[in-house]
C-alpha cells in the first residue's frame, strides 16, 4: 500500500480507538456495551484463524474451539497460579496460550491434514470432542483445572485497550500473510492442491502454516476471553461452539477477511440484540429465529455476505504507477477479473 | 468370560441403532456428498412421533414405527426440497451450514411449548421387557427385536439398491449426476427417494431407541447422530454394508471401553479410533481406494 | 479513505440501533428484580421451574402493594452467555438484585459480575460451594444461595445408606460433565468411606449418554448394597430402568434431583433421596404453596420452583427490612436473616451465605413419595 494509505488507514483506526476508549472511560458506554465490544474483538481473532485455515486455505475445520480453549485455560492456569501479579504477565501467558494452541495444532495437523476435505471436517471434529472431554476431566489430573465445576477467580485482565490493540495488530498481520506470496500459496492450495503442487508449491507445508497459524491465533483469542468472563468452563468448547464460528466465517465470505469482521460483529450484535428486543413470552424464539436467519443467508447468498470480496483498505494497492487507480487485484475464486498489465 | 459376552451384547444392541441412523447419512453422502446434520433431528422427531402413536393414540409397536416411518420419510424430502436442493450447484460448505441450520432449527423448533415442549419424555413401551438368560448373560427381547429389525432393513435395504431399478438410478447418481441424468435418469427424483429412504430408517430407529432407551427429548438426536456419522465414516462412506460395520465397531468400541476401562473415556476413545483409522485408511475400513483424478 | 469511514460508520450504526432497543433507563424507585436462568437449551425447564416461582412470589408482593419491577433473562444455560445477561441486567435495566441462575457453572462468573458491581445476587439452585465462596476462601459480599450446597447432600445421603440402611458396599454414578452431579458423586464417597463403607464402583458417564448396559453390567457385576445416582431425574429414570433389566439389585439413592412429577416410581421402587421439602410435608406454608402453584400452573411444583419462590421471597423480604433498594443496605439485611420461615425449610444463613436447614429423605413407596426423616447438618 502507498504511504499515504496507510497513514490514513492508522490515523483513522486509531481515532476509533480513542473514542471508544473515552466513551467507555468515561461511563458513556456502560459496563455491558464495554463487554459486548470487547467480546466482539477477541471473537474477530478466533475467527480470522479459522478463515485463515478454512477461507483462504480450503482447510475445513470443525474443532476450532478445541484450540480456543487450550488457550483459555493455559492463559488462565497461568494468571493464576504461576505468573507474579506484574503487568508483563498478562502479555506473557497470551503469547504462552498462543504458543500452546500452535504446537498442539502442529502435532494434530501432521497426522490430519493429509486426509481429504470432508474426512478432515470429522478429524477435526472429533479432535475436538476428545478435547472437550479431556478439559471435563482434567481435574482428575489437576485439580486446579476444576473440570466440570469450571476455573473460576480468573483475573479479569482484558480490558478495552488490550482486545483492541491484539485485534488490531492480529488483522494487520493476517492481512500482511494474506497479500503476500505465501498468501498466494495458501489460495493455490485451496483452489487446486495438485495444480499447485505442479508448481512448487508443497501443499502439505502450507496447509500446517495456516493450521498453525490459525490456532496460535485461536489461541490467544482464547486467553483474552478467558481473563474477559474471568471464568473457564469446559461446555464452553463444545462442538457446538466450533460450528458458531464456522458460521461466522461462512456467512461472512471465505477468503474475506472484511466479510470475517463483519459478520462477527453482526452476530453477535443479532444474539445479544435479539435478547433485548424480545418480550420475556417469546424469548425462547430467539434460538428458532437464529438458525431460519443462517438458512435464509445460505440460500439467498451462498457465498457469503462478502462472497470473496474485500474492503478496499485492506487490499494492496498496485506495484505500478499506472493510470488505472483502484483497480486493485481481488482474491476471488478465479473469476473474471484478473491483474491487467498495463503497457 | 460372562461379563465379556454381556458386555459384547449391550455393544451390539447399541451397534445395531446406530446403524439405523449412519444407514441413512451415509446414502445420502454417497449420492450428494453432503454431511446431513439434520439427520440426527429425523431421528428425533420418529421417536417423537413414535410416543404420539402408542401414548396418545394408543397404537402398537408395528403401526408405531410405520406411522414415524411415514412422517419422517415427508419430513426428510422436504428438508431436501426446501433447503438442500436449490443449493446443489452452491459450494458444498453452504448445504452443509444449511444442513446444520436444519438441524438447530429442528430442535428448537419442537422445544417450544406448543411443540413438543423441551421436557424429557418418558417412552411408554407397547410391549414387556422379558429378559432370557443364555449361559449367564442376559438378553432382552428389546434387544432382539432392534438387532432383528435392523437386520431386516439392512436386507431390504441392500435390495433395494442392488435388484431395483431405483437402486441402479442411485448407484449411477452416486458416480456422476451430469452423466446420470444423459442416461436418462431422473436425478432430482432418484436424490429426494434416497433422502426419503434414508429418513424412513431414521424414523423406525428413532421408535426402536427410544423403546430401548426409553426416554425422549428435542435434542436427543445429535450425540447419537454424531456417533452414528463416525461409524459410517469409520466404515466406508457411502458404502451400505460399510455403514452397518462401522456402525457395530464402535458399539463395541464403546461398551468395551465402559466395561474394562472406564466410562469416562468411552466418548474419547470412540473418535480416537476414528482418527486412528482416517489417518491409516482414510476411505474407510469398506472404502474403496479412489483413485484421484488430475 | 471513504471506504474505511463507511466500514466503521455501518458498524457503529447496527450497534447504535440494535442495542439500545430496550434499555429501560433506570430512574424509577421500584424495586427492580433481575431473573436470569435457561430459557431455553437443554434445561429449559428448569428455567421454568425456578421463573414460576419467581414469578409468583413476586405478584403475590405486588398484590400486597409493592411496587416491583422485573426483567428477565436467557441464558442457555452457557457461561458466556449468562454473564453477558447478567451485565446486561446490572448496566442496562439497572437492577438491584438478580435471582439466578440455574447452573452452577453460569451462576459461578454470574455471582462475581454480580459482587464486583454491588449488586446482590441469590441462585436458588446452584450448590457448587465457589459460587458463594471464592478462591480465597473468602465469602463472596453480594452472593448467596438458597439452597443445600454439595457437600451438604452428598454427606447426608452417605450418612443415611450406611447408619440407616446398613450399607456396606456402594457404587456411584455420575455425569462427567455436570458439578452437581459430580460434587454430590464425591462427597458421597468421602463420607461413606470414612464411616467405613467401600465404594466398589465409581464411574462416570456424559450428559447426553442414553445407554447405560456397559457400565451397569459392571455394576451388577460388583453386586452393591446401595447405589448412588445424584442425577436429575429424567437420567436417573433411565438409569434406574436399565439397572432393573441387568440385574442391579442395590437400594437406589439420590439428591434433589430425583424431585420430580416425572420421576419414574416403578423403576426407582424402595428408592432414598434426599430434598429440601417434600410435597406431603404439612408445614402448613408447603400445603399452602402446593395448592398456590397448582392453581397458576397446573401442576404440582418441583423443587426448583419452590427454592425460587423461597429465593424471591428472601430477597424482597430483605429489602423491605432495609426499607431501601440499595444493594449494599439489601445484602446486610439477607446476610442477617434469621430463621426466615421458607416454603423449602426454616433458613439462617451462615457465615459463607448458604442456608443453614435440614434436608428430608424422601422413599419411593408403592409409586409414591413418602417422607421418611428429617437429617439435621
Amino acid at each position: 500500500m502507498k504511504r499515504k494509505d496507510i497513514l490514513q488507514v492508522l490515523a483513522i483506526t486509531a481515532a476509533v480507538f480513542v473514542v471508544l476508549q473515552a466513551l467507555i472511560a468515561f461511563q458513556i458506554l456502560n459496563p455491558y456495551y464495554e463487554l459486548v465490544i470487547e467480546y466482539i474483538c477477541v471473537f474477530i481473532i478466533y475467527a480470522l484463524g479459522l478463515n485463515l485455515i478454512y477461507g483462504f486455505t480450503g482447510q475445513f475445520s470443525l474443532g476450532h474451539a478445541a484450540f480456543y480453549g487450550i488457550g483459555a485455560y493455559t492463559a488462565a492456569m497461568l494468571t493464576k497460579f504461576v505468573l507474579p501479579d506484574s503487568w508483563l504477565s498478562f502479555p506473557v501467558a497470551l503469547l504462552t496460550a498462543g504458543i500452546a494452541a500452535g504446537v498442539v495444532s502442529f502435532l494434530i495437523g501432521v497426522p490430519i491434514l493429509r486426509l481429504g476435505s470432508d474426512y478432515l471436517g470429522i478429524a477435526t471434529l472429533g479432535f475436538g470432542i476428545i478435547v472437550k472431554v479431556m478439559f471435563d476431566n482434567a481435574d482428575s489430573v489437576i485439580p486446579a483445572m476444576g473440570g466440570a465445576r469450571g476455573l473460576a477467580g480468573v483475573p479479569r485482565l482484558t480490558t478495552f485497550a488490550w482486545a483492541f490493540i491484539l485485534m488490531a495488530a492480529v488483522v494487520v498481520a493476517v492481512r500482511n500473510l494474506v497479500y503476500s506470496s505465501h498468501g498466494r500459496a495458501l489460495l493455490a492450495v485451496r483452489e487446486d492442491e495438485i495444480a499447485a503442487n505442479t508448481m512448487g508449491i508443497n501443499p502439505f507445508r502450507y496447509k500446517m502454516l495456516a493450521f498453525v497459524t490459525g490456532g496460535f491465533l485461536a489461541g490467544i483469542a482464547g486467553g483474552l476471553y478467558a481473563h474477559l468472563y474471568a471464568f473457564v468452563h469446559p461446555s464452553m468448547f463444545d462442538f457446538l461452539k466450533s460450528i458458531d464460528v464456522l458460521m461466522v466465517v461462512v456467512l461472512g465470505g471465505l477468503g474475506s477477511m472484511s466479510g470475517t469482521i463483519i459478520a462477527s460483529v453482526g452476530w453477535i450484535i443479532l444474539l445479544e440484540g435479539l435478547r433485548s428486543v424480545l418480550p420475556a413470552e417469546i424469548l425462547d424464539w430467539r434460538m428458532v429465529i437464529y438458525p431460519v436467519v443462517l438458512i435464509l443467508m445460505m440460500l439467498l447468498r451462498p457465498k457469503g455476505l462478502m462472497g470473496d470480496v474485500e474492503l478496499s483498505f485492506l487490499k494492496p494497492g498496485r506495484v505500478e504507477p499506472s493510470a488505472s487507480a483502484g483497480a486493485s487485484p481481488s482474491l476471488g475464486k478465479g473469476g473474471e477479473q484478473s491483474a491487467s498489465i498495463e503497457a | 468370560m460372562v461379563y465379556f459376552l454381556q458386555q459384547v451384547v449391550n455393544g451390539l444392541q447399541l451397534g445395531f441403532v446406530y446403524a439405523l441412523i449412519a444407514l441413512g447419512y451415509t446414502m445420502v453422502y454417497g449420492i450428494v456428498r453432503l454431511i446431513n446434520f439434520a439427520h440426527g433431528d429425523v431421528f428425533m422427531v420418529g421417536a417423537f412421533v413414535g410416543f404420539f402413536a402408542i401414548a396418545v393414540l394408543g397404537w402398537g409397536l408395528v403401526p408405531a414405527v410405520v406411522l414415524a416411518m411415514l412422517l419422517c420419510t415427508v419430513l426428510g424430502v422436504s428438508i431436501e426440497r426446501i433447503a438442500y436442493r436449490p443449493l446443489r450447484r452452491a459450494p458444498k460448505i453452504a448445504a452443509l451450514i444449511t444442513a446444520i441450520g436444519v438441524s438447530l432449527f429442528l430442535e428448537y423448533f419442537t422445544s417450544l411449548k406448543f411443540v413438543f415442549g423441551p421436557d424429557y419424555r418418558s417412552f411408554p413401551r407397547p410391549i414387556e421387557v422379558v429378559n432370557f438368560e443364555i449361559g449367564g448373560v442376559l438378553l432382552s427381547n428389546i434387544q432382539i427385536i432392534i438387532i432383528g429389525v435392523s437386520i431386516l432393513l439392512l436386507i431390504v435395504l441392500q435390495y433395494i439398491v442392488q435388484r431395483t431399478k431405483l437402486g441402479l438410478a442411485m448407484r449411477a447418481v452416486s458416480f456422476d449426476h451430469d452423466t446420470a441424468r444423459l442416461m436418462g435418469v431422473d436425478v432430482d427424483f432418484t436424490i429426494s427417494a434416497t433422502f426419503a429412504l434414508g429418513s424412513m430408517l431414521a424414523g423406525a430407529g428413532g421408535v426402536l431407541y427410544a423403546i430401548a432407551y426409553p426416554q425422549i427429548n428435542p435434542f436427543m438426536g445429535i450425540l447419537p447422530g454424531l456417533k452414528a456419522f463416525v461409524a459410517a465414516v469409520l466404515g466406508g462412506i457411502g458404502i451400505i454394508p460399510g455403514a452397518l460395520l462401522g456402525a457395530l465397531i464402535m458399539g463395541q468400541a464403546e461398551t468395551l471401553t465402559s466395561g474394562y476401562v472406564s466410562t469416562t473415556l468411552r466418548d474419547a476413545v470412540a473418535f480416537a479410533i476414528l482418527i486412528i483409522v482416517l489417518m491409516v485408511r482414510p476411505s474407510g475400513l469398506l472404502g474403496k481406494r479412489g483413485t484421484e483424478k488430475v | 479513505m471513504k471506504r474505511l469511514f463507511v466500514f466503521w460508520l455501518l458498524i457503529a450504526g447496527v450497534m447504535a440501533t440494535i442495542l439500545p432497543a430496550c434499555g429501560q433507563l433506570g430512574g424509577s424507585s421500584n424495586l427492580k428484580l433481575g431473573f436470569v436462568g435457561p430459557m431455553t437449551g437443554d434445561v429449559k425447564t428448569f428455567g421454568e421451574s425456578t421463573k414460576n416461582g419467581f414469578d409468583l412470589a413476586v405478584s403475590e408482593w405486588q398484590a400486597k402493594g409493592v411496587k416491583i419491577d422485573t426483567v428477565y433473562a436467557d441464558d442457555k444455560n452457557d457461561p458466556t452467555e449468562s454473564s453477558n445477561a447478567v451485565t446486561k441486567l446490572i448496566n442496562q435495566d439497572k437492577v438491584n438484585i438478580i435471582i439466578g441462575s440455574v447452573s452452577s457453572k453460569c451462576t459461578i462468573p454470574d455471582a462475581a459480575i454480580a459482587n464486583s458491581s454491588k449488586v446482590v445476587l441469590i441462585s436458588p439452585t446452584s450448590t457448587n460451594p465457589k459460587v458463594t465462596v471464592g478462591d480465597d476462601g473468602k465469602v463472596i459480599d453480594y452472593a448467596f444461595r438458597a439452597c443445600f450446597i454439595d457437600p451438604f447432600q452428598g454427606t447426608v445421603m452417605a450418612k443415611f445408606a450406611h447408619d440407616n440402611l446398613k450399607a456396606k458396599t456402594a457404587a456411584v454414578l455420575y455425569d462427567n460433565s455436570n458439578d452437581y452431579t459430580k460434587g454430590l458423586a464425591q462427597f458421597f464417597k468421602d463420607s461413606f468411606t470414612k464411616l467405613g463403607g467401600e465404594v466398589s464402583v465409581f464411574e462416570s458417564y456424559g450428559k447426553d449418554d442414553t445407554d447405560f448396559s456397559a457400565v451397569l453390567t459392571k455394576v451388577a457385576a460388583a453386586n452393591p448394597d446401595f447405589l448412588f445416582i445424584p442425577d436429575y431425574y429424567n437420567k436417573v429414570n433411565l438409569i434406574a430402568k436399565q439397572a432393573r433389566e441387568k440385574g442391579v439389585k442395590a437400594i437406589m439413592g439420590g439428591g434433589d434431583g430425583w424431585d420430580s412429577s416425572d420421576l419414574d416410581t416403578t423403576a426407582t421402587e424402595g428408592g432414598y433421596f434426599s430434598n429440601h421439602y417434600s410435597p406431603q410435608d404439612t408445614r402448613p406454608e408447603v400445603v399452602e404453596w402446593v395448592k398456590k402453584y397448582k392453581a397458576k400452573y397446573g401442576s404440582e411444583p418441583d423443587a426448583l420452583a419452590t427454592l425460587a419462590y423461597d429465593a424471591t421471597n428472601l430477597a424482597i423480604t430483605a429489602a423491605q427490612e432495609a426499607k431501601s433498594n440499595d444493594p449494599t443496605k439489601i445484602k446486610d439485611a439477607l446476610a442477617a436473616i434469621k430463621d426466615f420461615k421458607g416454603v423449602s425449610g426454616n433458613l439462617t444463613f451462615d457465615q459463607n451465605h448458604n442456608p443453614v436447614k435440614s434436608a428430608a429423605i424422601i422413599q419411593i413407596k408403592n409409586g409414591k413419595q413418602q417422607f421418611v426423616t428429617t437429617v439435621n447438618p
